[in-house]
């Protein structure tokens, strides 16, 4: 994105909807409710709503669930999806156990 | 908008959040300027979460105790969002008998300083932790030290800041900062110019470039530090923990992860796969953070590893924070060089600054941390 963004701006209140239980991250069980109020508390990033919600932070990383969630922040903003930057992927690729991670040769 | 307000803060990092609470709370109008895209984006979102009093500088310490007698405990129900804060105390680890001297000096400077602070043998530390390795031969123990979530804790200032009014603007990158009449006054953006009767500079080493276009220069590096964290795991501990040299320092979070960070030891001379306020991870900095953690902690060898990252951390030359008013730019307050111990001080930092802004003094003493200590060598 790297636009100048106003975080007062109006995107008008929280209004719930009969859909806000369904679950959209399945690893760490956020709900479609629980993102939507996440924007009008002033998420209105990926980044600040995985940090904030943990939503797509589990096993998976967002495998699943990242494209639903953006979808839904966008709506929620009054944006184009490709508006929102997607959040960093990172190391490792797959979740890893410490004994593995952390061998060398040698040690 | 309007791009007047009392107090203009550049860097939305979890100083500048806070800062804007207490002044937003106090009736001061307040606009935070953030470069990146996402708010507490820097050290804010990237720290092991240590709500700590042990180990610091005496000249730091009464800010951190101040804070977690005050303000931590409450902190939650103020902000109206779950900040993760547990003041379940912290462990240093020891192995050997050069570790136990490493951590006995740390404790009697503490002790000097009036903090609870003591060291315990392995029977009482296995009493405390009961997953540590028979290898633990001693700690330090500060019982009223813990931890916290920096992500939500720096999230949950700017949300209810922004409740309160403060106005937040992300990707807006300062460039100047411009006296008039000898008073700081205005702070030139790519895009816009802002005004304000004080400007409150708080972006980590970023500090340094904006700081420079009014000719103040604070002695700082940064350096990279890299924290993993694990998949969720059954409940185990409350503490937060460390060890003597400091090969790694961590905690359990209430989602059940472990969030451990640490370094590989040559951060200063390796090359930096980073960019501007995006940090990069190295090959070779988990996995090192791994072995020393499997070496306290024998049973956590299978705990998956779901994700690694980085920050920058601003190393003051003389390791306590920049904080206060100028004498030679009236009308600026900076808050950087936090060398690490930036999360665990904020709400006090951000208590005080507003205090210090709006009554002109503090009620903890923070004229040790004035920019005016640098001195040359002779």
């Amino acid at each position: 994105m790297n636009a100048v963004s106003d975080r007062s701006k109006d995107i008008g209140p929280f209004i719930p909807a009969a859909d806000d239980d369904m679950i959209i991250c399945r690893c760490e069980e956020i709900t479609k409710g629980e993102i939507r109020k996440a924007v009008h508390d002033g998420m209105w990033t990926l980044t600040e709503l995985r940090r904030y919600l943990r939503a797509g932070m589990g096993l998976c990383q967002g495998q699943t669930c990242l494209k639903m969630v953006k979808e839904i922040m966008a709506r929620e903003l009054g944006v184009s999806p490709n508006e929102l930057e997607s959040a960093t992927s990172r190391a490792p690729m797959r979740p890893t156990e410490m004994k593995i991670m952390g061998k060398e040769e040698g040690r | 908008m309007n791009n007047k307000a009392d107090v203009v803060i550049v860097g939305g990092g979890i100083i500048g959040c806070a800062t804007a609470y207490y002044l937003t709370k106090r009736g001061k109008s307040v606009i935070v300027l953030e470069v990146s895209d996402n708010i507490g984006n820097g050290g804010s979102s990237r720290n092991g979460g240590g709500v700590r009093q042990s180990g610091r500088d005496p000249r730091e310490l009464p800010l951190a105790m101040y804070g977690i007698k005050n303000l931590w405990p409450t902190l939650s129900e103020e902000l109206e969002s779950d900040c993760e804060y547990h003041k379940e105390g912290n462990l240093r680890l020891g192995k050997t008998e050069k570790h136990m001297q490493i951590l006995q000096g740390l404790t009697d400077r503490a002790v000097a300083c009036g903090l609870d602070v003591k060291m315990i043998k392995a029977k009482e530390v296995k009493e405390i932790n009961p997953y540590l390795s028979d290898e633990v031969i001693g700690a330090s123990w500060c019982p009223t030290d813990g931890h916290a979530n920096p992500m939500k804790t720096t999230l949950a200032f700017y949300r209810k800041a922004r409740m309160q009014g403060a106005h937040f603007i992300t990707g807006e990158k300062v460039k100047t900062l411009k006296k008039v009449k000898g008073r700081l006054k205005k702070v030139v953006t790519s895009a816009n110019v802002y005004e304000a009767d004080y400007v409150l500079v708080a972006a980590g080493y970023d500090s340094r470039d904006i700081l420079a276009t009014v000719g103040i220069d604070i002695p700082m590096h940064k350096e990279l530090m890299e924290c993993l964290v694990t998949e969720a795991e059954p409940h185990m501990f409350n503490q937060m923990l460390g060890t003597a040299e400091a090969d790694f320092y961590g905690h359990q979070s209430n989602h059940g992860s472990f969030v451990f960070g640490g370094s590989s030891g040559l951060e200063l001379d390796n090359s930096d796969a980073g960019t501007t306020n995006a940090p990069g991870s190295s090959s070779i900095t988990a996995s090192c953070i791994c072995r020393g953690i499997m070496k306290y902690f024998p049973d956590l060898q299978d705990a998956k590893i779901v994700r690694t990252w980085a920050g920058y951390i601003d190393i003051c030359k003389d390791g306590v924070p920049v904080l206060g008013f100028v004498d030679e730019v009236p009308g600026l307050v900076v808050a950087c060089a936090f060398t690490g111990h930036g999360f665990g001080i904020a709400p006090a930092v951000g208590e005080q600054l507003a205090m210090l802004i709006i009554d002109g003094k503090t009620t903890v003493d923070i004229s040790k941390l004035r920019y005016d200590r640098f001195k040359a060598k002779i």
